[in-house]
């Protein structure tokens, strides 16, 4: 399939030809691959650029002629543990099914709370198959982290004993850390916050494991062996993108072959609870809990806490193919923005998405539109329905009323860092069953969002080309293309 | 409504300042009653900060969806001397 | 091929506020380690620190940031001013989707969110911040630099503890490749509060010797622990090309080399990760071991560390091959700002030919087979430096650095 010329003889066809032209004429390009072969490369693997794996120049698109082909990267394994069910499985039922996970909180007292409800995993860390030392030595976060990576390598078939540890590396994204483990010790060593000076006799021996996060990434590596380069991405709410955008530039740059990559939270605390309501950003309908999220809805009152992780298997493209794995999707292109505003705070514009999702784009030489399904951030506040609906209309143009569009976070709630990762997953699940899971609760579209938001029930619909976007705290935005593996191929 | 105990402009402002400090070229103690919190350089998240404060020191509570609308420090001191529920001061 | 350069250094460190005056200290064998002021240690085990002096927020921060930020992003920001500066970066001629910022954290801004737990457990809820939900957590330095700066191009924030300034340098190395002409990249910590100490005690790892001269000794036979300290380093990465370009009054140096690995699972009887990290950074740079003329190491004063770093340094240079320094043990440890803070020592050290010694410790112990550089600072013609870093839970991360210049 010839992405660009797909794409027909809309305006955004036009402006993504003008768009690479004036691509071709700035010397960036160029420059940006003289950088590239003089990249990290660590091993005989590294030769990306050799001729064995450059793809049929007739798919590069307007500049493909000459153009040396980047190596590309594969999902071959997938692992979750999400509000309403364990495991890729559930989760895909779920979010098919158009039910809602949340619900009136149930790991603390919400009562003082002026919002109460959050999308809570019903996870057993035993009949999870972790160990009794595991159990104690892990935050919750990492639990779900090294769990959901136990069934991303079953499911990937990658044989452990078989891979090169040096070349396979680790990129975990959290916003928050092991923050439900610090409070809980807080709280201890406080004496329920009477000392200042808390009291270092109470505090447990993983006290400094749950302190510094990165002890997540640790974890979750030694699950497969991986002895590359590893790290915790913590970009607030985008952390869950960026951590495999991250994972997917090492293999492009030839640093690595296999990544385990994805993202966990487990932020379902009082001391998150409370700081959302001091800045109102969580939803007060606590009266009908699985209603509680409603993005792109008239009545939305903000968004819904949740927890879960996502993590997958990521491989060089050719050498998961020459193994004959199940290639899920192709991770196209991935970029993020910083908004340079505000810490929380966002223009109604959408521009800095924009500009991300246009980066995005340019990365995987795809055409706006070409795009067949956008996950939304749909974190159900006003301020983010405006943002990227009008983020979306700036990149992709009158396509942007074509395309199906929904926010999973309507039923799994916003699990900060981890939900970038959960979406990415359900965007791969997308791509392989030709189902686009809809938007729980949008039962009165807010009058002044005119996109086509996908209303309460799954939509039987090929999409080739998926766009998932995310912003954060800290004025972070990004966005990720995904497309069927049999696309580029 | 008020129980004696009245906030005023030198009390928003000190508050204004220990919750959201000063823009710089913006002096408090000039004449800033009808002056829009978003020219004082006031965003949202300071304005929440600056509530929560008030409602703390003072007892008040004051509703969500009028705290937006009070967009001046004369509009958000009416608010707080007429429909807040002053309970105690200091 | 273009290179990826630093253009510019902002320090806040211990023994020094500023990059001069740490340098002056630095290489007078200053130490910047004394008993902990900013709280009481007296009932811990551990009771020194490099704290740093002299810091006065309000000249440097604008008051509407001032109850938004922990002392951390206080210093970070100010270094990050001072950076610029020195790059003499006028920002407002570079397009702002060409500059980016990639920081590293460790355990957050822990002081902002040691008051804001206290409020919420000892007061309610209606106590905690609104500022809560950004100022403690591991982004912040990055998101508020960024906004300051009006930087909007690809950021990022990394987590591998003391490694972390070198991998975000390495990161922000690769933005530059990509085509961002500007990345200002580093870390810096700082989590001098109860709350942020008593995990580490719990690491088992700190010293517990009281006399700041005798605490923190890498490589001795009397090594006890590290010292912790608070600061780090922001350096302005820049494209070569477009750095000369718009006339850079100096390049300290290229980032040449970078690479990051991760130490076997315990209990597999595979080696650590450190010397493989060390090696392809070397071949990253593309040069030999022969090449590189002084080590920063990560000198984590803990014995078994000690051993796998002066082995891992022993095997790809020999015994006393090249020389080792530890400035470090000047400022002690500062988590997320420590790696950052080494490399901008060793561009100074590039810069001025000059090794600055690692204090406190006499000579180093015979087993290590090191060239410890001690007692004062070492003029000797340098070219590349090697700076290494190991992060809590086995990361571990090398970054060489090459003059520029002839």
């Amino acid at each position: 399939m010839n992405r660009i010329a797909a794409g027909g003889t809309s305006q955004a066809h036009h402006r993504a030809i003008q768009r690479a032209g004036r691509d071709d004429r700035d010397p960036a390009p160029s420059r940006t691959l003289a950088h590239r072969t003089g990249s990290t490369r660590e091993g005989p693997h590294s030769d990306w650029h050799s001729s064995a794996r450059t793809t049929n120049p007739k798919q590069l698109g307007p500049r493909g002629n000459g153009v040396k082909t980047m190596r590309r990267v594969a999902i071959t394994g997938l692992g979750t543990v999400a509000p309403g069910g364990n495991g890729v499985k559930e989760y895909w039922e779920l979010l098919t099914s158009g039910r809602s996970a949340t619900r009136t909180i149930s790991f603390f007292d919400p009562s003082p709370f002026r919002s109460r409800v959050a999308a809570e995993c019903d996870f057993d860390p035993v009949s999870a198959g972790l160990t009794p030392q595991e159990i104690r030595r892990l935050d919750r976060a990492a639990q779900f982290a090294v769990v959901s990576a136990r069934e991303a390598l079953a499911d990937s078939g990658l044989d452990v004993s078989r891979l090169d540890p040096g070349r396979t590396g680790t990129s975990i994204g959290s916003a928050v850390g092991c923050t439900t483990s610090l409070e809980r010790e807080y709280v201890v060593v406080s004496d329920g916050g009477r000392k200042w000076n808390v009291d270092h006799e109470y505090a447990v021996p993983e006290l400094y494991r749950h302190f510094v996060p990165n002890t997540m990434a640790a974890e979750v590596a030694w699950v497969v062996g991986a002895e590359g380069p590893a790290a915790v991405v913590s970009t607030g709410c985008t952390s869950g993108l960026d951590a495999v955008g991250h994972a997917v530039e090492l293999i492009r740059e030839g640093s690595v072959d296999v990544m385990v990559a994805g993202a966990t939270e487990a932020p379902i605390s009082p001391i998150t609870s409370a700081c959302f309501d001091a800045i109102h950003a969580t939803t007060p309908h606590n009266d009908e809990p699985d209603r509680a999220c409603r993005p792109f809805d008239r009545t939305r009152g903000g968004l819904v806490l949740g927890e879960g992780a996502a993590v997958m298997i990521l491989e060089e493209w050719e050498s998961a193919r020459a193994r004959g794995a199940h290639i899920y999707a192709e991770i196209a292109g991935f970029a993020a923005r910083c908004n340079a505003y505000h810490m929380t705070g966002l223009k109604p514009d959408g521009r800095e998405m924009a500009e991300a999702i246009d980066a995005a784009l340019q990365e995987a030489r795809l055409a706006p539109d070409s795009i067949g399904y956008i996950n939304a951030h749909g974190s159900g506040t006003k301020m983010n329905d405006r943002h990227e609906t009008g983020a979306f209309k700036r990149s992709l143009g009158d396509h942007a009323y074509n395309v199906p569009i929904s926010s999973i976070k309507s039923m799994i709630g916003h699990s900060l860092g981890a939900i970038g990762s959960l979406e990415i997953v359900a965007c791969a699940m997308a791509i392989e069953h030709g189902v686009l899971p809809p938007t729980a609760n949008l039962h009165e579209p807010d009058p002044e969002l005119d996109l086509d938001y996908i209303p309460l029930t799954a939509r039987r619909q090929r999409a080739d080309v998926v766009l998932t976007v995310g912003s954060g705290f800290g004025g972070f935005q990004s966005a990720m293309l995904l497309t069927a593996p049999d696309v580029r191929s | 409504m008020s129980t004696g105990s009245t906030v005023t402009l030198a009390d928003l402002t000190r508050m204004l300042r220990e919750s959201a400090g000063e823009e710089e070229g913006v002096d408090l103690d000039g004449d800033v009653l009808d002056v829009s919190f978003d020219d004082l350089g006031y965003d949202s998240l300071a304005m929440l900060q600056v509530v929560g404060q008030i409602q703390r020191e003072y007892g008040v509570r004051l509703p969500d969806e009028t705290i937006a609308d009070a967009e001046t420090p004369r509009a958000l001191l009416t608010l707080i001397n007429t429909t807040g529920e002053i309970s105690q001061a200091g | 091929m273009t290179a990826a350069v630093v253009t510019g250094l902002g320090v806040a460190a211990p023994n020094g506020l500023g990059t001069e005056a740490f340098w002056k200290a630095t290489l007078a064998g200053r130490s910047g380690l004394a008993a902990l002021t900013r709280f009481d240690p007296a009932q811990y085990p551990s009771v020194l620190a490099g704290e740093i002096k002299g810091f006065t927020a309000e000249d440097h921060i604008p008051s509407r940031l001032m109850p938004q930020t922990d002392h951390m992003t206080r210093l970070a920001l100010a270094a990050t001013d001072w950076a610029i500066g020195d790059a003499g970066a006028d920002l407002r001629q570079l397009p702002e989707y060409g500059m980016g910022v990639v920081t590293a954290a460790s355990g957050g801004a822990v002081e902002f969110g040691q008051r804001e737990l206290e409020n919420l457990w000892s007061k309610g809820k209606e106590y905690v911040s609104a500022y809560q939900s950004f100022a403690w957590f591991y982004a912040v330095n990055t998101g508020q630099i960024s906004i300051r700066h009006k930087m909007r191009g690809p950021s990022g924030v990394l987590l591998t503890e003391q490694a972390g300034g070198i991998d975000a340098i390495g990161h922000a190395r690769r933005h530059v490749r990509k085509g961002t002409p500007l990345v200002v990249s580093g870390g810096v910590d700082a989590a001098l509060c109860p709350w942020g100490w008593v995990p580490q005690i719990a690491s088992g790892r700190m010293s517990t010797v009281a006399d700041p001269d005798r605490a923190y000794l890498p490589f001795s036979a009397d090594a006890c622990g590290y010292v912790v300290g608070e600061g780090g380093a922001v350096v302005i990465l820049e494209d070569a090309a477009s750095a000369r370009e718009r006339g850079a009054p100096r390049v300290y140096g290229e980032v040449a080399g970078y690479a990051a690995t991760m130490d076997p699972a315990p209990g597999t009887g595979r080696p650590a990760g450190l010397r493989r990290a060390a090696e392809n950074a070397i071949a990253d740079a593309g040069l030999t071991p022969g090449d590189i003329d002084v080590v920063f190491a990560d000198a984590a004063g803990v014995p078994e560390l000690d051993r796998t770093e002066a082995a891992a340094i022993t095997g790809l240079f020999g015994r006393h091959g090249v020389p080792v320094t530890a400035p470090k043990t000047m400022t002690g440890r500062l988590l997320a700002g420590g790696a950052a803070l080494d490399v901008a020592t060793a561009l100074l050290s590039l810069r001025d030919g000059v090794i600055p010694p690692t204090v406190n410790v006499r000579a180093p112990a015979p087993e290590h087979g090191l060239d410890l550089v001690t007692g004062g600072p070492r003029d000797t013609d340098l070219r590349s430096a090697l700076v290494l870093a190991r992060g809590y839970g086995g990361f571990n991360a090398a970054l060489v650095l090459r003059r520029t210049d002839g």
